[in-house]
């Protein structure tokens, strides 16, 4: 589709539109060791956030927590995400939805 | 370590209908909030079915912040680059009470209404995340808002109320439901785009208050299961998506939640109602797909579940949440208020919820629409090749040309005949009716 000419927002464009109190530390726990055998790796497309990323130079998941919209899609699909809530008010703030 | 009588996991409008009618008949009642702020972490799609909200405070539209009524619906098939589409503007609609039908951006509504509970003398803590529950052997007796052995954040209470929403990590842990499944779950997207009343008045025929509500299936979310929306809010629209999880799971090439949301906005028929908009806010959220078949228990000793965690979400084409949500709220809170003479609030006693429940129209409703999804799922044809077919044979029946209708319908009728089973299709139009919608 011609998203390029309908001038479309980029992910990291809109994920700057969500108010936030930024979180200390991550929320969410992962063996990474795991995550080099699964072959789906479904937490790469599940989330609306994009938050996991396969680094190839790396060979693991990035985890970019700090982007999570807290939807809770990621622990659904793999059993092996551990995710908590955002603690004492932490997180994302919606003011527009 | 503090104590009080009701203690309510999540101001959203499960949590908070629950806490106005405890609190309005004079129980103490803490409502406990993840969020900065009522609504915080909250986003629907748009539609607001008030019925409940009537109950509580009747004509509450006439001082909520409400965008618009829903005075125009559409249901559109989006097929390849086409649309078909069936539009209802029922003049029945446009009055008092409006259908009880109202559009809303849940941010700024669930911050009034958790205002109107506060009114009632509901206490409203926000920024607490609850982790868990306390127990006394096997019955719930509070909730920890840090680790087991902190006593400074623990509340204690007679009875624990769980509207915690659809990432139900609470109910899991209580037994109650086992861990969501990726088809017991919707993931959804949405834009909110500013454009301005004249434009969006124009855009979609509205005047005054009027608003908009369109559902988009079929190719909205090309051969998965799910739909697209777009509902006007005063000055912008609520633009979306949403597809069941499993759906995308182990799928060639899988595009992700924000790939389809746009993919959706740039469709030729969607992309001229939201062009030259300001998105304000991007947001995600799930919806519970639970469905009748695979709801949770609802009560257990000391505790009940409430709105998304308790599953209560009719999948059918009705949408209907928010209702259920406020309507299981109140029920358990008439549960409270019926067994708070003895402080008796063990499974015995809160069977009277359920009881509620199925006597209400939340479980009759999940009921009569128990088998959509499983039938949606099951004749992939219902949502691709049927609306396909549709769209050619209408395309070709409206086709101007010196060709003879007759030959026409002769050649429409061949072309059905060759593709659509009539005994498998009416097999599941009566699979549709009896268990679908």
């Amino acid at each position: 589709m011609a998203t390029a000419e309908k001038n479309q927002l980029s992910l990291n464009d809109k994920l700057f539109t969500v108010r936030r109190k930024p979180l200390k530390e991550s929320h969410i726990r992962l063996d990474k060791q795991l995550c080099k055998k699964c072959l789906n790796r479904i937490c790469t497309y599940i989330c609306p956030a994009e938050v996991y990323i396969w680094s190839e130079s790396k060979n693991e998941i990035d985890i970019r927590y700090e982007n999570c919209l807290e939807c809770g899609a990621c622990r659904v699909a793999c059993d092996s995400i551990e995710w908590a809530n955002p603690v004492w008010g932490t997180g994302i703030a919606y003011k527009n939805s | 370590m503090s104590k009080c009588e009701v203690v309510i996991v999540g101001a959203g409008p499960a949590g908070i209908a629950c806490g106005y009618v405890l609190a309005k008949a004079g129980v103490d009642v803490v409502i406990l909030e993840r969020g900065q702020y009522p609504g915080a972490k909250n986003m629907f799609g748009g539609t607001f079915f008030a019925d409940q909200m009537c109950e509580l405070i009747p004509e509450f539209y006439t001082e909520a912040p409400v965008e618009r009524f829903v005075a125009k619906k559409r249901y559109a098939l989006l097929i390849n680059n086409s649309e078909v589409s069936l539009n209802i503007d029922a003049e029945e609609h446009k009055k008092s009470p409006y259908n009880h039908s109202f559009i809303v951006r849940r941010s700024v509504f669930d911050k009034w209404f958790a205002k109107k509970a506060e009114e009632q003398g509901a206490t409203i803590i926000c920024g607490t995340a609850v982790t868990d529950f306390v127990w006394d052997d096997k019955r719930i007796v509070g909730v920890t808002a840090g680790t087991a052995d902190d006593q400074d954040n623990v509340l204690l209470a007679d009875v624990v109320v769980c509207a915690e929403g659809a990432n139900s990590m609470l109910s899991e842990k209580t037994g109650l439901r086992n861990r969501l499944s990726m088809r017991a779950r919707c993931i959804s997207v949405k834009e909110v785009i500013e454009l301005g009343k004249d434009v969006i008045d124009e855009r979609f025929g509205l005047t005054a208050r009027e608003g908009a509500a369109y559902e988009y299936f079929a190719d909205a979310t090309p051969g998965m299961l799910g739909d697209g929306f777009i509902y006007t809010n005063m000055n912008s629209l609520s633009v979306g998506v949403g597809v069941i999880i499993s759906e995308l799971y182990g799928r060639k090439n899988p595009p992700s939640p924000n790939q389809l949301l746009d993919r959706f906005k740039s469709h030729p028929c969607i992309w001229p109602l939201i062009k030259g908009g300001k998105t304000l806010e991007y947001s995600a959220h799930m919806i519970p797909m639970d469905g009748y078949k695979n709801l949770p228990r609802f009560y257990t000793d000391g505790l009940m579940l409430v709105g998304d965690a308790a599953g209560f979400v009719n999948n059918s084409i009705c949408h209907e949440g928010v209702n259920m949500a406020m309507a299981s709220g109140m029920m358990a809170a008439e549960t409270i208020l019926e067994n708070r003479a003895q402080r008796r609030y063990d499974t015995k006693a809160l069977r009277q919820y359920e009881l509620r429940l199925k006597n209400s129209f939340i479980l009759q409703n999940m009921k009569s629409s128990r088998d959509f999804i499983d039938i949606l799922r099951t004749h992939k044809e219902l949502l691709n090749d049927y609306p396909h077919l549709m769209k050619e044979v209408i395309t070709r029946y409206f086709e101007v040309s010196d060709v003879p209708k007759s030959t026409v319908k002769r050649d429409i009728v061949r072309m059905i005949r060759s593709r659509v089973s009539f005994v498998k299709a009416a097999k599941t139009v009566m699979a549709l009716v009896k268990g679908g919608i």
